[in-house]
């Protein structure tokens, strides 16, 4: 009968709470093939829609014939922009503040372009149909070269503005410009760079890539006509701000729209904006009265959604001769495509392209940002680039490798020179930022302590003695990042997504016989929300992880929230999960004392309990208090055991770590193989740590596919180039290197569990790493900066510029 | 993503499918392991009327040893190529070459018959074909012939392949019991056509090549017999120097054409590190 | 026979005999999901290379989405859903990838554990090369493969010990 009492280490080893590599609960239904994706959604009646799109990158449409596809059976119409301007649709708002087509108005601005919309009674006949859509269009000169965007006889692309001088972020300088935006002391930096002994100045370009989930976009609108409510299921990151659009754009009440994430097979920000598929599906469900369903194919994906990157940055450091670095100086040229359709904060049309001073005590430095159009698709802001900050990171990372070179100086012993001590925290950057905490130096020598830092120079010096000497045909990089981020978006003082304020909520009920259930306004794509935030809770309020059910996507239920991007859903919604969870804590301390008899002051919290202090031999479960809070609560409170939490986050967060990429390049082919590759991150407190190392693992998979091969190109011509997977570099298991991660623990001091955030930091330290290794390998040689990606060809060319090889 | 509609045929012997071809004529394609053609299909690049499956044609199959030769279905699948113990033996080149081709699920469809018959310079298995100088039998409904691979190729996409005609069987001798061999490509990832490839086999006897044979992939408009480049060989005892002469003849008959896998003076130089490799582990082989 | 006319194909699918008017040119991978209503196989790309709709179909790996239904006429297929046991206990690789955590988002999953399914068939004990190599035709964006390798190589295990245990009975 007497079962010996459970230890505190085996009662918090059932609890499963923060700390422990849960195991996820949402594989069951994975990996049994039964997720529950947009395309697998069958709804009685459901039609198809599809995209006639256009092969010019600029064009007049003359016109428009779509009798042929209209009369073939099967198909219930077409739509152009003439169906949707009387409905106020053919264009939409942007998140930045700009107008975007959503079905071609009169030209076309970007290769594959969405031209018309065919609704047919399957995925076949729509196919069929599209190929029967006959357009006219009168070809006009591309601009495809963002440099020459803003030249006098530059095409101008957006006749609908061209007028318009006055943008969303202030004055635009020429037709074809969006934007400027500066920040930082332009005075002051330009003093220091002329009084400075050493300067450094570069262009690094980051191109243009595409994040690829394996999942394309797609939605199914169902307009019920008799309730006048419409439900949209669809590949959305941010379901309620989806709703919210959709009630200002349609006319239909707010509480009449249902947006329903369902699971979601990738995101990495390119699920985030509000695409023509979805307006089409919508319209076209409301005109017919039945659901429509829209599925992007691969190619339409890559070429038509938010891309990521196309930043050029003139990056220059000026510094001591012996390297501290006096200060930086950044002009930026953002390419946007033909629209401005960059999901960013809206006060910030450059993202937090202002982290760019980086990791580093950089005292002045000043910052400015032209935003151009192009004929390319629009898009700008995704691939877990925390809203800029990828390329900030590269940026930083490179110019101060650059500088690295000009001193002849170890690019590590250089950083180490100019990180942030950690007596500096909370820090004040020179462009704004006030980063929480960091324990930089420690987590840099630690990195290089593990790798064998000296010992790899050491290699690396005989290793280019035997090149020299014709003993080998091989050259080692050694690459070195230490990258600073900022994350959670974010505090309403300064973020917003179209003027609603980024916080973000949670929704915690529990059950008379101990179980529960939370809701949160974010969305997960991949990232293990239904384990992890289930984990806080368990910690927080001694109910079981396995006995918590987490919930997120569908806005009839969750509470309000921004969504999951930006690596905020710890750093914003997890605090608001903290609370909540501490609310009900709260709460049922004083149920416990009540069934104990004590004074509440009497009682103590301990893992899944509630005991006396100094007598802990008298407790009451967690569990006995969810059944007494239906019963038995102390007179005047009200019975039951919820809680909600809207958390406006103070700050942002500011994870760091430091990369450390080895590598041998194969000169007379240009290959490169990865030798090691060694990550340590520090995201402060790590609630699943076998969740954080697959978040990382895939986040340097991303990195590695960007550095060593992405790109999504356009000729001269405005043709798009790279967008099958033929070209389109997504590394398969073999080239995929293997990664070592490891961990410091810096606690975020304003946030309610010190957590950070961190789905994003290996792309946005892993790039420069990787990218650092390979111009490495040829330092010796003189070579300052070589533009990604570094690709074999590529490689092969500076090779041959040096002499190396042909 | 969706292909045009055809009428689909299911012969069940070479005979019918090629009756069939004959009196479909242009609107008809043979359908072998179907992974270059329906994707293109997919993408509406080809969009043929009638698709003749040769799928279960057992005539097709199989690789056997006959006498001197070996016989290859052309139905034979990469997988099964590379599983062969035939192979294994008698021309290990062949699995070596099926290995870097596609991944392992295009590699249970992909024939070595749809692979050598449409001519596209950048399959991999043509050059292969030169290399071991196979004939392909080629069947048409007035009976078969013979072609060497290496008369096969015109042009980019254009063969010796008559209209109504499919390749059945492909066929060569076995290599010398010593030879050495080695396919070397390079590729940008798994799944990718060749940058440039080399296929080599060659005997060695008294510390001298006593033959040799090269073949280039994915350099020019068809697969190239790289004549000069085993002359060059031929005779000497396999030092820097003739393998440097085979690579430098290699690379003067290549054309490769630009694209997104780099300029075409990186693709030439690429193939000469090719040749240079492939006759260095080819050399480490011959016995 | 005109090309828009139906053509009935039949199959054994996940141990089941099934049947159906398609179009010639119906897809594999749609006649499992449209026709079958079997979601687990996806579609994640036009060209061949990400491996999600793989399905193992007469005991070979292959890329549903580049197989007519009417090529499958009178084949064996196998997809995810038919992976588990009869009585739903778990194929020791679907419980390898939940240990292993060789899952984020779950799209490429079904193609991937139906594709380790028959590596582990043609080479019960992989090295860790042979694993990447095994799987070198399904595209993951969210693991970086290396939980997935983890998963197949202890799955490999589990099954080996399995065999021993059916072995000594």
């Amino acid at each position: 009968m007497n079962a010996p009492a459970p230890t505190r280490a085996e009662r918090e080893a059932a609890l499963k709470g923060m700390g422990f590599a849960r195991r996820r609960t949402e594989d069951a239904r994975f990996i049994q093939g039964k997720g529950n994706y947009v395309d697998d959604l069958k709804l009685p009646g459901m039609l198809f829609g599809d995209f006639v799109r256009s092969p010019y990158g600029h064009a007049r449409i003359k016109k428009i014939d779509v009798s042929k596809a209209a009369a073939l059976p099967g198909v219930k119409a077409v739509l152009t922009a003439e169906e949707l301007k009387p409905v106020k649709l053919a264009w939409m708002p942007t998140l930045a503040g700009d107008v975007q087509m959503v079905l071609a108005d009169g030209k076309v601005l970007f290769a594959n372009q969405e031209v018309a919309f065919v609704i047919a009674e399957d995925r076949y006949i729509a196919a069929d149909a599209v190929e029967l859509v006959e357009v006219e269009y009168e070809p006009l000169p591309p601009l495809v070269d963002p440099f020459k965007s803003m030249a006098s006889d530059a095409p101008i692309l957006r006749e609908d503005i061209k007028d318009k001088l006055d943008g969303a972020h202030g004055k635009r300088k020429h037709p074809n410009h969006i934007f400027e935006w500066v920040v930082g002391d332009k005075e002051a930096t330009d003093r220091v760079f002329a009084g400075a002994p050493v300067t450094v100045k570069e262009l690094i370009s980051y191109q243009r890539v595409h994040p690829a989930p394996l999942e394309t976009c797609a939605s199914v609108a169902s307009m019920d006509k008799i309730k006048g409510e419409l439900t949209v299921w669809g590949t959305f990151q941010a379901p309620h701000v989806v709703r919210t659009v959709a009630a200002i754009l349609s006319g239909i009440p707010e509480h009449k729209i249902r947006i329903i994430s369902p699971d979601i097979g990738g995101g990495f920000g390119n699920k985030v904006g509000v695409y023509p598929g979805y307006v089409c599906s919508i319209v076209a469900s409301i005109v017919l009265g039945v659901p429509v369903k829209w599925v992007e194919d691969r190619i339409e994906n890559l070429s038509a959604t938010a891309f990521a990157r196309d930043y050029h940055m003139t990056a220059e450091l000026a510094a001591t001769s012996d390297g501290k670095i006096l200060g930086l100086r950044c002009h930026v040229l953002a390419d946007h495509g033909a629209f401005d359709a960059c999901a960013d904060p809206s006060k910030y049309p450059a993202g937090f392209f202002n982290i760019v001073t980086g990791s580093y005590d950089i005292p002045v430095a000043h910052l400015a940002v032209d935003g151009v159009y192009t004929n390319k698709a629009p898009g700008g802001v995704a691939y877990r680039c925390s809203f800029r900050v990828t390329e900030a990171a590269y940026c930083i990372e490179r110019i101060v490798d650059v500088l690295a070179r000009k001193l002849n100086m170890d690019p590590a012993e250089l950083r180490l020179k100019n990180l942030i001590k950690t007596e500096q925290f909370p820090y004040k950057s020179a462009l704004g930022w006030e980063y929480d905490s960091g324990n930089y130096a420690t987590a840099l020598n630690k990195a290089m302590e593990t790798v064998g830092y000296s010992a790899l120079r050491e290699e690396q010096r005989r290793n280019r003695a035997d090149f020299q000497n014709g003993k080998t045909r091989t050259l080692m990089g050694i690459g070195v990042a230490f990258f600073t981020e900022i994350v959670g978006a974010g505090p309403s003082r300064n973020c917003d997504i179209l003027g609603i304020a980024m916080f973000d909520s949670a929704e915690i009920r529990v059950h008379p016989t101990g179980a529960a259930i939370a809701r949160f306004g974010t969305k997960s794509q991949g990232q293990a929300h239904e384990t992890t935030y289930a984990q806080i809770i368990a910690t927080e309020t001694g109910i079981p992880a396995d006995m918590i059910a987490v919930e997120e996507g569908d806005t009839s239920t969750a509470p309000y929230g921004l969504g999951t991007y930006g690596s905020r859903s710890t750093p914003v919604a997890g605090a608001a999960c903290a609370r909540a969870a501490r609310k009900i804590q709260a709460k049922a301390r004083k149920i416990a004392a009540h069934l104990m008899e004590v004074g509440e002051k009497d009682v103590e919290f301990d893992v899944d309990r509630f005991q006396v202090k100094g007598l802990p031999e008298k407790f009451k479960t967690m569990k006995e208090v969810c059944w007494a809070a239906y019963n038995n609560v102390p007179p005047g409170m009200e019975p039951g055991l919820e809680a909600v939490d809207y958390y406006d986050p103070p700050n942002m967060t500011y994870p760091f770590g430091a990369y450390i990429c080895v590598l041998d390049i194969d000169v007379d082919t240009g290959s490169t193989k990865v030798r090691r590759f060694y990550a340590l991150d520090d995201c402060g407190t790590r609630i699943n740590p076998m969740v954080i190392e697959g978040q990382v693992h895939g986040g340097l998979t991303e990195a590695f596919g960007i550095a060593m091969g992405q790109e999504i190109a356009y000729d001269a011509t405005g043709n798009v180039q790279g967008v099958t997977l033929m070209d389109y570099f997504l590394p398969t298991a073999v080239e995929t290197p293997f990664w070592e991660t490891d961990h410091t623990v810096t606690p975020s001091p304003h946030h309610p569990i010190g957590a950070k955030g961190v789905g994003e930091s290996p792309n946005v330290g892993g790039v420069p790493a990787f990218s650092n290794a390979v111009i490495d390998a040829f330092a010796h040689l003189g070579v300052t900066h070589l533009q990604m990606p570094h690709d074999a060809w590529r490689v092969w060319k500076a090779a041959q510029k040096l002499g190396l090889v042909g | 993503m969706i292909p045009g509609r055809f009428t689909y045929h299911r012969p069940g012997s070479v005979n019918e499918a090629v009756q069939l071809l004959a009196s479909l004529g242009e609107d008809a394609r043979p359908l072998a392991g179907g992974h270059s053609l329906i994707p293109m299909m997919k993408l509406r690049l080809a969009q043929p009327e009638h698709l003749i499956d040769l799928g279960r044609i057992a005539a097709l199959k199989g690789i056997r040893k006959d006498g001197a030769e070996i016989v290859i279905g052309a139905m034979t699948t990469q997988a099964e190529i590379i599983g062969s113990p035939v192979l294994r033996e008698q021309a290990p080149i062949l699995i070596e070459a099926a290995q870097v081709i596609a991944d392992p699920q295009v590699r249970y469809a992909g024939t070595i018959g749809g692979n050598v018959a449409n001519g596209d310079p950048a399959n991999d298995m043509p050059g292969l074909m030169l290399c071991l100088d196979a004939r392909y039998t080629l069947t048409g409904p007035n009976g078969a012939r013979q072609v060497a691979a290496r008369e096969f190729y015109e042009a980019a996409f254009f063969t010796k392949l008559q209209p109504g005609e499919i390749v059945t069987e492909l066929r060569f001798a076995v290599p010398a019991g010593n030879h050495g061999w080695a396919y070397e490509k390079l590729k940008r990832k798994i799944g990718d056509y060749a940058v440039a490839a080399a296929a080599v086999t060659l005997t060695v006897s008294g510390g001298k090549c006593a033959s040799a044979a090269i073949a280039l992939t994915n350099v020019a408009q068809t697969p190239l017999l790289a004549v000069d480049a085993a002359k060059a060989l031929v005779g000497s005892n396999l030092d820097n120097s003739a393998i440097d002469a085979a690579a430098k003849a290699a690379m003067a008959i290549s054309d490769p054409v630009a694209d997104t896998r780099g300029p075409k003076e990186y693709r030439q130089s690429v193939l000469g590190v090719m040749v240079r490799r492939a006759i260095e582990r080819a050399k480490s082989r011959a016995r | 026979m005109s090309a828009d006319a139906k053509v009935r194909v039949a199959m054994t699918v996940n141990g089941r005999q099934v049947s159906a008017e398609v179009e010639s040119r119906t897809l594999l991978i749609h006649f499992l999901r449209e026709n079958l209503n079997l979601t687990g196989p996806h579609i994640g790309c036009d060209t061949s290379h990400c491996g999600a709709c793989t399905v193992d179909l007469d005991g070979k790996s292959v890329k549903s989405c580049t197989v007519f239904a009417v090529q499958a006429e009178g084949a064996q297929v196998l997809t995810i859903e038919g992976m588990a046991a009869a009585d739903g206990s778990l194929h020791p690789l679907q419980a390898a990838f939940h240990e292993h955590h060789g899952l984020q988002c779950g799209f490429c999953t079904p193609g991937m554990i139906t594709r380790a399914h028959r590596l582990l068939q043609e080479n019960p004990h992989p090295t860790e090369a042979e694993i990447r190599m095994g799987i070198s035709g399904n595209i993951c964006r969210c693991t970086g493969y290396q939980n997935i390798v983890k998963a197949i190589s202890a799955a490999a295990e589990t099954i080996a010990g399995l065999k021993k245990e059916e072995a000594a009975e």
